[in-house]
């Protein structure tokens, strides 16, 4: 009973109205631009961003050299650092530096880089797979319990622990870090894409497409697939924000990544024995990873508060 | 039906306007409504979709949705007025004076607590009585409302219950603590029509006992004229005509009255001119389909939605399964769209055993055999274009997309749509040109036979009516067979040549329409017709030649 439905003059002579064509994801997108969490994350997200882009251009060194004329300065002071070639340039240890004279300011922003690629990578490859096992097991009624079965499996062990488990198993190295993390990740992602096909698959639209003789991959692709692409974006953020901090746990255990691959979890790992004297050097990774997961969080809420499919609704023009 | 009762004004609305929200498609929801309600009445408020009927009642009950508000005019319920009542007062009015009837009762009750509790629930805020004169209050109201076996009622959740019961609880709540004002929103919209026959005489016996006045929302003429004494007709949010039942329906005034009573397909349809009928190109033998999976251990009794359902489609001819919900008329459908699977029995197309063809015969079968849905809102993909919905089925089947583009603007045109409308978006319709934009789809197909599964019963009584002008039209351009599905004799009247009447998975009659509606033969379809609203009405017939 929506009141701006049906008119009553006959429908011959009702004028189509018209809008402008896609104005459902013109409108959705500028709803989504408009949202403050959403300008927050993506703010603070950006300038992160760009502290790991521009990194050697920020008053940065050779984040793995040691200078061990220069060990344990503390934050802020002023003087030179040898290079690797034993050349000597005037720098500033805004950060301080670790026990063997490594610069934090410049492990940090490096560090930076690590954080969100892997953070990006997981949250690609989580998506894709767990779309693809949430697709067939949605779909194809017979698949759906072994699948859903070794999801359950899979959700059953501790995400962080699974996470150790693999990656000591295999060598280490970013692709192992990015896959171990994302298996922990995938079952999440295919409980969600499954709902969505399941209160997808009977609607009339969907089964219109069957009595026109659409390939399945079709109508998983153009009929159900674009239902379950707001919530994915939502999910993938979160996924994003939590791999950072899943890669920082194993980087601060000393594990994953090879150790000439500046990351916060290792400069954290390197300040724990020093916590008393120098919190600062636990500190100030702390502080990049909370305000990079903040901001990705943030997004995730705005966008889940925009796309969410209960305001999202159309009923009829 | 008109009431000699105490001419007591029960509600009395004046002159009331209310806005819709800025940028809805007019500026306001209804303007200058005026009306009384005396106690023992019954006023209907009729019209089609977005009329503003309910908005009407949602003002009455204090209950707008936020972005609607009232510009002008007074409600009075008693003599008090409604619109200067703070909130709480409003709170205990509902229930005590004033209480509503819903459409929907599944979505009315709480479905986490028991029938009798929610009850309850009303007397203990409304009332001082101790819970055991409570809960005899709530038994007497189960029998009053003819429950059966009022304390299995009052102990069971709304989901053991049949639809019918669950409104006859809605009523109970509503009615317990005897208001002065009933409001009924579409309540029997949602049922069955003999579940609704018993609706109606419910509501109309509790207004004899109690004197309650009653305001009742509908779209359905034939239940105004079971119902109203007085009737209100709304169009786009204005008065069109008010007046007793009998002025208005015996001698409506305004062209629109008379449009939409012409809308109303009669009760009796006028003989069809016998179609041209060719050769057998469905035929249908024993089909079963059962539900309920054997357990491990255990098997389960099964459940048969179709039952040994035997029947045949001619070429050119328009065959009707008219049945209540649960009937199984849309299994048999769905079946033969190939939507899903029967247990047994077996479906012949043109000849052709579909289940033994291979899948490029199947396919080509397929083809062959198109659907209209019922809702018009969920049968379009509304992330796609329209015309991209119709071209689809084409190229699936190998036509060219220049081609398929070229006759999909053809088929808008035959359902009369502008070609240029192919490049929008399903939002941008209303629900009658949705269902024509499905038609098109289906026949850009070039089907053999079309099958409309309750394909108009979601539309108001006018676009109803045009679509199905519009299904014989078409039907007679492209020589196909239609299998027309309805729970409605009436809808089925207006367009079946012959029609099946279903009834728990199996078939109890079949035969031409007119013979079946005039003289139904079988205990169940007499019982189908005798529900019929308004059916001591003459509706299409009478005033046809007055449009």
């Amino acid at each position: 009973m929506t009141p701006a439905r049906t008119s009553i003059t006959p429908p011959q002579d009702d004028p189509v109205k018209s809008p402008a064509p896609r104005a459902l994801n013109r409108s959705l997108l500028r709803r989504v631009v408009r949202n403050t969490l959403v300008r927050i994350g993506v703010g603070a997200l950006l300038a992160v961003m760009a502290l790991g882009l521009c990194a050697p251009w920020l008053g940065t060194v050779d984040p793995n050299t040691g200078d061990f004329m220069n060990i344990n300065v503390v934050p802020g002071t002023s003087g030179e650092f040898t290079l690797f070639s034993g050349e000597s340039v005037p720098h500033i240890y805004w950060m301080g530096s670790d026990s063997i004279g490594r610069d934090i300011y410049s492990r940090l922003l490096y560090g930076t880089r690590v954080s969100l690629a892997i953070g990006a990578q997981v949250a690609i490859v989580a998506v894709l797979a767990g779309t693809l096992i949430g697709i067939l097991s949605g779909y194809f009624r017979q698949l759906d319990g072994p699948l859903m079965r070794l999801m359950d499996a899979v959700m059953a062990i501790p995400g962080i622990l699974m996470a150790v488990a693999l990656v000591s198993f295999w060598r280490g190295g970013m692709a192992t870090v990015v896959f171990s993390i994302a298996i922990t990740e995938i079952p999440r992602v295919a409980r969600l894409v499954r709902s969505v096909v399941l209160s997808v698959r009977d609607e009339a639209y969907v089964e219109a497409a069957r009595t026109l003789d659409t390939p399945t991959h079709k109508i998983l692709w153009f009929h159900i697939l674009p239902n379950a692409i707001a919530p994915l974006i939502v999910q993938a953020t979160f996924i994003c924000a939590a791999a950072i901090l899943v890669e920082a746990t194993l980087s601060f255990l000393g594990i994953g990544l090879p150790a000439d691959v500046p990351t916060w979890g290792s400069v954290m790992a390197g300040g724990r024995v020093q916590f008393t004297e120098r919190p600062d050097v636990v500190l100030f990774p702390g502080l990049f990873l909370a305000v990079t997961v903040l901001a990705i969080n943030l997004l995730g809420d705005g966008l889940r508060d925009t796309l969410d499919p209960k305001f999202n609704k159309r009923a009829g023009p | 039906m008109t009431t000699e009762a105490t001419p007591d004004t029960v509600l009395s609305v004046r002159d009331l306007t209310i806005h819709l929200p800025r940028g809805g498609d007019r500026p306001h929801a209804v303007r200058h409504i005026s009306f009384d309600i005396h106690a023992g009445e019954v006023t209907c408020l009729i019209g089609e979709s977005g009329s503003g009927k309910s908005v009407i009642s949602q003002c009455v009950m204090g209950l707008l949705p936020s972005g609607l508000g009232v510009d002008s005019g007074t409600v009075e319920l008693l003599g008090e007025n409604l619109l200067a009542a703070p909130p709480g007062r409003l709170r205990s009015l509902r229930g005590t004076r004033m209480a509503m009837v819903f459409q929907e009762p599944t979505t009315a009750l709480n479905p986490v607590m028991t029938c009798g509790a929610q009850i309850d629930e009303l007397l203990v805020q409304h009332t001082d009585m101790d819970a055991a004169t409570r809960r005899a209050r709530i038994i007497e109201i189960f029998i009053r409302v003819r429950l059966p076996d009022p304390p299995r009622i009052y102990a069971s959740y709304p989901h053991q219950l049949s639809g019918g019961q669950r409104q006859r609880i809605c009523i109970a709540m509503a009615t317990v603590l005897r208001p002065a004002l009933l409001i009924c929103d579409e309540p029997t919209t949602a049922l069955d029509v003999t579940t609704q026959a018993e609706i109606l005489r419910l509501i109309d016996e509790m207004r004899r006992e109690t004197g309650t006045a009653v305001l009742f929302i509908t779209h359905d003429f034939g239940v105004v004229a079971d119902i109203a004494d007085q009737v209100m007709v709304l169009r786009l949010g204005e008065a069109v005509e008010q007046g007793s039942r009998d002025a208005v329906f015996g001698q409506p005034r305004e062209a629109y009255t008379r449009m939409l009573l012409a809308a109303v397909p009669p009760a009796v349809p006028a003989p069809r001119p016998p179609a041209e009928i060719g050769a057998v190109v469905v035929l249908a033998s024993h089909l079963d389909k059962t539900y309920g999976a054997s357990g491990w251990w255990r098997r389960s009794q099964p459940v048969y939605a179709v039952r040994d359902v035997s029947f045949q489609l001619r070429a050119g001819e328009t065959l009707g399964i008219v049945g209540e919900s649960g009937s199984g008329k849309s299994t048999v459908a769905r079946y033969l769209a190939r939507l899903h699977d029967t247990n047994g029995g077996s479906i012949e197309v043109g000849g052709h055993d579909y289940a033994r063809l291979d899948r490029t015969a199947q396919s080509a079968l397929r083809r062959k055999i198109q659907i209209v849905f019922q809702d018009p809102y969920r049968s379009l993909n509304p992330r796609r274009t329209v015309g991209d919905s119709i071209v689809e089925g084409p190229l699936n089947f190998g036509v060219s997309e220049a081609q398929a583009w070229q006759r999909a603007a053809q088929l808008m045109e035959q359902v009369h749509l502008p070609a240029h409308a192919l490049k929008r978006y399903p939002n941008e319709f209303s629900g009658g040109q949705r269902q024509r934009i499905c038609i098109a789809r289906a026949l850009a197909c070039e089907p053999e036979i079309l099958i409309a599964d309750e394909a108009v019963s979601a539309l108001d009584v006018s676009v109803q009516a045009q679509i199905l002008k519009l299904l014989d039209e078409i039907k007679a351009a492209h020589k196909f067979s239609l299998l027309f599905i309805t729970h409605d004799l009436r809808v089925a009247g207006q367009i079946c040549d012959r029609v099946l009447v279903m009834h728990r998975g199996q078939i109890v009659e079949e035969g031409s329409v007119h013979r079946v509606l005039a003289d139904p033969q079988h205990a169940y379809t007499r019982s189908l017709i005798d529900s019929l609203p308004g059916r001591h009405f003459d509706f299409g017939n009478a005033l046809l030649e007055t449009v």
